[in-house]
């Protein structure tokens, strides 16, 4: 009997020959995924558990990015930054992306592809939820809490239970109107929020394939949201391509066996599929843009780990090129990175932010911002009685501020199409 | 560990997420500092909307005015209870608010293993539906050994299932108490 991708990594970082789903095994990690809101607090589990001397296993292999309230007054998320500086500087750590400096990145997950940390066959934990997003380079990532992190900041392994895999191939060629965001928003109506629960989410097609790396980046990013494990597409030319311009580190390719076991496979034929949207207040909540277009919004967004790539903005400028946003309209890139290319890159004779700016766009900087609502003084914050459209991953009532507030998470086509129509638009008109 | 947990009940719907639980704008306090980490109890379910907290009548507040502790030291859920955000805050600020024990049909990975591993909440999976049995209110008694419920204010009974790999660690009290008997790091 064969193994899938993810099992296969599960064996190579406990050391065994093959695991079976269902037991539990001891991890070693690669890279410790860590930010603002969780990294203090796992810092503090990490000096009372292991005394105020403790050692960090590896420094090399722990990675810190700010991103989550960043642009904000309040003290207290200001203090949480602090404690990360402090923390980096006692322990001169390496991998410490400082607010204030060149050295700033925004959106963790975005950070890491960036910055080289995403290996093909390599184990990455971090304390956010959407650490998922990594699979899409053919590696174990998955969210833990601050004494899991805390836990291997100390001992740089940790318990797992191997999960079970589900397959879902996308086949045939990817529609124009298409993107990854309405891939999952279509997987997570079928499988709901908890479908994938304790389970591996494996993508696999020619038309997951044809998606360059930030595609299925956002692919594995939602994995989560149907309460997966993990997201995981194995690597190809197109990862390896990607991984080399950024890193010379070592990585090991690996992929299913044709006889691995399944808990279930889905087959989709992508040319058949419209743009969808996850309606309130949950991100299974799917209809297809043909029931919902016309219906009342009051904001759009476009950002975040799930929705603020380049790739993102790159969908959205040609709709907003020469119309203007009939609501108000937040751009939030996700990198430092993001936000230089959307100065440099063109769409016709404007750099991508004159796109935004002359459609009258509100352009923040990168982070988090209000993907998970934030401080009352962060940019683009729902309020009561709002209607957001948001390339983000989440629409449970309050996540993006105001739990008397309604979010569609869409693509940032149907966002770009929404903001420039004043209501809930189909992107296929605009295309 | 307490073998017997006798509390009220709070009862609450199927998917309630992590946002609901402690909302992200809350996630700024230390969890150390004692008299800050009471902010974290004051807030548990904060994020619930009013309609939907403490079923079946709903707008019941599970901390009253400004209180930091619950009258309510047993969590009803359905399923996937705790999903959404890895945020460790969520257990803790139910463990802060006096809540000992959830009793849901399903839970959320990253929620579940926090609930366990930081030793906070115990979350028990239930093998029938009992958001729609229990009310918001009703005297519980959950025996842990047993795996049993008994519902002293209707006189129903209900099992809950064995809580396996994961018992020796919530015995222990948390995960590094756990590693510490188990000698995998220093006492």
């Amino acid at each position: 009997m064969g193994m899938t991708i993810t099992e296969k990594i599960f064996a190579k970082a406990s050391g065994k020959d093959k695991v079976i789903p269902g037991e539990s095994v001891w991890l070693d990690v690669d890279v410790l995924l860590t930010h603002d809101v969780c990294g203090p607090p796992t810092i503090g589990i990490w000096e009372n558990e292991f005394g105020k001397e403790a050692k960090i296993w590896d420094k090399d292999k722990l990675v810190i990015f700010p991103d989550h309230y960043i642009f904000t007054k309040n003290h207290h998320a200001n203090r949480n930054i602090e404690i990360l500086r402090e923390f980096a500087k006692k322990h001169d750590l390496p991998n410490y992306y400082d607010v204030g400096t060149d050295r700033y990145k925004g959106v963790c997950h975005i950070a890491l592809a960036e910055e080289g940390f995403n290996l093909p066959g390599t184990v990455l934990f971090g304390t956010d939820s959407h650490t998922c997003t990594s699979g899409a380079f053919g590696m174990f990532a998955t969210g833990v809490g601050n004494t899991d992190a805390a836990f291997i900041l100390g001992t740089g392994k940790i318990w797992e239970k191997v999960p079970e895999s589900m397959k879902f191939i996308f086949n045939g060629e990817m529609p124009e109107y298409l993107t990854a965001k309405d891939l999952i928003l279509q997987i997570l109506g079928d499988i709901t929020t908890d479908g994938a629960t304790y389970r591996s989410m494996e993508f696999d097609g020619e038309a997951v394939y044809s998606l360059d790396m930030w595609e299925r980046m956002t692919l594995c990013n939602m994995a989560i949201e149907g309460g997966g494990m993990n997201g995981i597409i194995a690597a190809d030319k197109i990862t390896e391509e990607f991984v080399k311009a950024r890193s010379n580190k070592p990585y090991e390719i690996f992929k299913s066996d044709s006889d691995a076991v399944y808990h279930s496979v889905r087959e989709y034929d992508v040319s058949k599929l419209a743009p969808v949207v996850a309606k309130p207040h949950s991100p299974d909540n799917r209809a297809s843009i043909d029931e919902v277009k016309n219906s009342k919004i009051t904001k759009c967004y476009i950002g975040s780990c799930t929705g603020g790539k380049i790739t993102d903005f790159r969908f959205a400028a040609p709709i907003f090129y020469g119309r203007e946003a009939k609501v108000p309209t937040f751009i939030v890139p996700g990198s430092t990175d993001v936000d230089r290319q959307l100065n440099t890159e063109m769409y016709k004779d404007k750099t991508l932010k004159e796109v935004f700016a002359d459609a009258g766009c509100i352009i923040a900087e990168s982070s988090c911002a209000a993907c998970l609502g934030g401080p009352a003084d962060t940019i683009g914050r729902s309020e009561d009685g709002d209607y957001v459209v948001s390339t983000t991953n989440r629409n449970f009532p309050g996540r993006m501020g105001s739990k008397n507030a309604g979010v569609y998470l869409a693509s940032a086509k149907t966002v770009a199409a929404s903001a420039v129509s004043g209501v809930l638009a189909d992107p296929r008109e605009f295309i | 560990m307490n073998n017997i947990i006798v509390g009220k009940a709070f009862v609450l719907g199927d998917n309630i997420d992590t946002d609901q639980i402690i909302p992200a704008e809350h996630l700024v306090y230390s969890l150390t500092d004692p008299e800050e980490r009471k902010k974290y109890g004051h807030y548990a379910f904060s994020g619930v909307p009013p309609a939907e907290a403490g079923l079946p009548v709903g707008n019941t507040a599970f901390i009253e005015g400004e209180k930091t502790e619950s009258e309510f030291s047993i969590i009803i859920g359905g399923t996937n209870f705790g999903c959404g955000s890895s945020r460790e805050h969520a257990p803790f600020a139910l463990k802060e608010a006096g809540a000992q024990v959830i009793l849901a049909e399903s839970y959320a990975r990253i929620f579940y293993r926090n609930s366990v591993d930081g030793g906070f909440i115990i979350p028990f999976e239930a093998t029938e539906k009992l958001n729609d049995k229990i009310k918001t209110g009703d005297k519980i008694k959950v025996n842990i050994d047993d795996c049993k419920i008994i519902n002293e204010t209707s006189g129903e009974s209900f099992s809950l299932r064995p809580l396996g790999d994961v018992l020796p660690i919530i015995e222990a009290g948390g995960l590094f108490e756990y590693a510490r008997k188990a000698d995998m790091i220093k006492k």
